[in-house]
């Protein structure tokens, strides 16, 4: 509440010509899900964020507990995945969209490119850490390879891998926009640089409220599930 | 990994995947992968050009101004919410929002307020790193053994004493680690907000060579750009490792 | 091999990696339906030696035979209770007594039967749909010795069970752990560093010494055990036992 109010004084002194007040801010982004723009822009831009999520969550789950099963896949792909979770991989998204256009595909390759490395490296983790205790434990009781895989490390790496879904949807929302942004003249990237082109800086503003929201709002919505799920049992590493 | 009994390193694999990589890129089977070896020699021309090094300086800079004013202001904020806890209900949920939201959605607005050009960079790179920093500092600082704030008090320490003698050191590891995730999204930071404002720095290099197909220096760049940011955060990792000692030990 | 032997330790040494001696040719004989100790202070590879009569660690040099057969693994014969619990943390209790079973293939209804009686013989009804982040320490290590007594083995392995939970609590698990194995008939070979422990449980005490462990005397105690708890907590062989470990001990200590 505070922080609205000082946007809207902010917005009224004015600080800058293209700093609206919140005010007008709430307004044009009624107007644009009014005359259905941003509805459209939407659909454009969850699209490749779903599919790339999707891959993602398929292909780097598995990559990661391959990586946490296995020593020599470990050994090969673990310092790949290291620099390329320290990596500023958007440098990568232009050559992307000047490949594969500026369609679909290639939306979707930025989701994938920047949500996979932190996807891999928590299933990676999960895997890896599991308790030795807890392992010791399986063989103890005489529990076979494949048990000790189903009923003790996958379990036990459940809560990062859900944590490392939701970290990838984070990126995912960053490579969908900036993808957007750059080059695709379409979904709410369009939205934001058309308006800012043309000086609607409210309508502008609202499309960004409007993503940050979304992508604010959805993550939060993961964590509580996330607490629900594996906090309570005193699951979560 | 062990073979016949020998260990191999970690990162000779990173070699493995070099030699794989030169292999696609000698049978021509893509055109965007050129042989690395073809990629070397590129970075190599490249390192010395006046193009290059004006670029790198400018970039250096819009990320060194960022990163430094995203751990003053963190740091300062963290503690302030950890300790004023109206602060920290009124900020608490705007740093949660912003810490997973898409920063890089941002930087159109920035454009349009600060302008298209190195402040706006400064700016980005900025809003990237602040928020980690925040939230882990104020993690630390709450965390902060309460016995240790009682023993301070109990040797008659001053309110100035307190913050820069216990609580600020009490909370490094947590402060450390927000500042090495700081610096991994600051990287980031500055790379986005070169690419969208496209006009200065190593993201109008980026969008040049990917642009002209020049494979060879665009994936020179990015390895550059690679390890540097492999390095910093690295360089922060081993000052966590030196203060682990402590970090164990509450 | 005659039948007044279970356990067999022969020659045992344990290098670790580092060249860590851990135990250095140890020879040691368990008999049969009777709880044996192993004490000594803090590294002097009791835990070590527990772990490789359970199979969870191979020895450098030296064999184990249980029953008269080398031992290359786990077992069914054998089952072990952890220091640290090592429950699921995902699983409730009835799921956790349940696990060896499950491991073994055996169908719900009927682990899920035997888990209850385990369960209520541990003093733990009432809570099978608990999970292990809702129960005390003391009360997470019965779930850990349900779980050991549910596959029936022969030979009980227990490594400093009671080293993370209070005093009290521990009392009172000693108690009923020993009104427990009254009626269970099993062989018990448990670790421990300390000495009232070891005399209270059991009936053979091997002192080890420190690194790289040795057995460095047997005892074996002749403790009254007809009486309540109390009473054998002043019998006169308990403090006498208590007070000639504690000298054999001090000789190790730095």
């Amino acid at each position: 509440m505070l922080v609205f109010g000082a946007w809207e004084i902010a917005g009224r002194i004015p600080i800058s010509l293209a700093f609206p007040t919140f005010g007008e801010t709430v307004a044009a982004l009624l107007a644009l899900i009014a005359d259905g723009s941003l509805i459209k822009a939407y659909a454009s831009t969850l699209q490749p964020l779903l599919i790339g999520i999707a891959v993602s969550a398929v292909v780097g789950v598995a990559a990661g507990v391959g990586m946490g099963l296995s020593r020599s896949l470990e050994w090969l792909a673990l310092p790949i995945f290291i620099i390329l979770q320290a990596a500023p991989l958007a440098a990568i998204i232009p050559l992307i969209t000047y490949i594969y256009g500026i369609g679909l595909t290639a939306k979707s390759l930025a989701v994938i490119l920047l949500a996979t490395p932190v996807v891999v490296m928590n299933a990676y983790k999960g895997i890896r850490n599991t308790d030795p205790s807890l392992i010791a434990m399986g063989r103890s009781f005489l529990g076979t390879r494949t048990q000790q895989i189903l009923k003790i490390m996958i379990p036990h790496a459940r809560g990062l891998i859900f944590a490392g879904l939701r970290l990838g949807l984070a990126m995912g929302f960053v490579g969908v926009v900036v993808a957007e942004l750059l080059i695709t003249p379409t979904g709410i990237g369009d939205l934001i640089t058309y308006h800012g082109s043309v000086a609607n800086y409210a309508e502008m503003y609202a499309s960004i409220v409007s993503i940050v929201a979304l992508a604010a709002v959805t993550i939060g919505a993961l964590e509580r599930v996330e607490r629900r799920l594996f906090r309570a049992t005193g699951a979560a590493a | 990994m062990t073979i016949f009994g020998w260990r191999i390193p970690l990162a000779a694999s990173l070699a493995v995947w070099f030699l794989a990589w030169e292999a696609v890129g000698q049978a021509k089977l893509s055109m965007i992968v050129p042989p690395v070896s073809a990629v070397v020699v590129a970075g190599m021309e490249l390192m010395p050009t006046q193009k290059f090094l004006s670029a790198a300086w400018i970039t250096l800079t819009a990320f060194g101004t960022g990163l430094g004013l995203a751990i003053v202001v963190g740091i300062a904020l963290g503690v302030l919410m950890a300790r004023v806890p109206r602060v920290g209900d009124i900020l608490g949920l705007w740093v949660n929002i912003f810490v997973s939201a898409p920063i890089s959605a941002l930087v159109p607005m920035l454009m349009a307020i600060v302008g298209i050009g190195q402040a706006t960079v400064v700016v980005t790179v900025f809003l990237f790193a602040v928020f980690v920093i925040i939230l882990d500092t104020e993690v630390g600082v709450r965390q902060a053994s309460p016995s240790l704030l009682e023993m301070a008090r109990s040797f008659g320490a001053s309110r100035r004493q307190l913050y820069a003698k216990v609580l600020i050191l009490a909370a490094l590891p947590e402060i450390l680690a927000g500042v090495r995730l700081g610096v991994i999204r600051g990287v980031k930071g500055v790379v986005i907000g070169q690419l969208l404002i496209s006009i200065i720095g190593i993201g109008e290099m980026f969008e040049l060579y990917s642009r002209n197909f020049l494979m060879e220096e665009f994936w020179a760049l990015v390895i550059l750009v690679f390890l540097f940011a492999f390095a910093v955060s690295e360089s922060v990792a081993w000052l966590e490792r030196r203060i682990e000692y402590y970090a164990g030990a509450r | 091999m005659d039948g007044k032997i279970i356990v067999d330790v022969k020659g045992v040494s344990k290098t670790y990696e580092g060249g860590v001696e851990a135990l250095q040719d140890v020879h040691l004989a368990v008999p049969p339906g009777r709880l044996t100790t192993f004490l000594g202070p803090s590294g002097c590879g009791k835990t070590t030696l527990l772990k490789i009569i359970a199979g969870l660690i191979e020895p450098t040099a030296g064999d184990v035979l249980v029953k008269g057969r080398r031992i290359s693994g786990p077992g069914p014969e054998r089952a072990f209770v952890f220091q640290d619990f090592a429950l699921l943390p995902w699983a409730n209790v009835l799921r956790n007594v349940a696990f060896g079973l499950e491991l073994r293939g055996m169908p719900v209804p009927e682990r899920h039967a035997v888990a209850r009686t385990y369960i209520a013989e541990v003093g733990l009804a009432g809570f099978e749909e608990s999970y292990p982040s809702q129960l005390s320490g003391g009360m997470r290590q019965r779930v850990g010795l349900a779980r050991a007594l549910a596959v029936d083995a022969d030979i009980l392995l227990m490594d400093e069970p009671f080293s993370s939970v209070d005093e009290q609590t521990r009392r009172k698990f000693q108690e009923d752990l020993l009104a427990l194995l009254g009626h269970q008939r099993k062989t018990v070979i448990f670790v421990t560093h300390s000495i009232e422990e070891a005399v209270y449980l059991s009936d053979r005490i091997v002192l080890l010494s420190r690194r790289p462990g040795k057995v460095s005397r047997v005892i074996e105690s002749n403790i009254d055990r007809s009486g309540s708890p109390d009473d054998i907590r002043r019998d006169r062989n308990y403090l006498d036992a208590v007070d000639e470990i504690w000298r054999t001990l001090k000789a190790y200590l730095p």
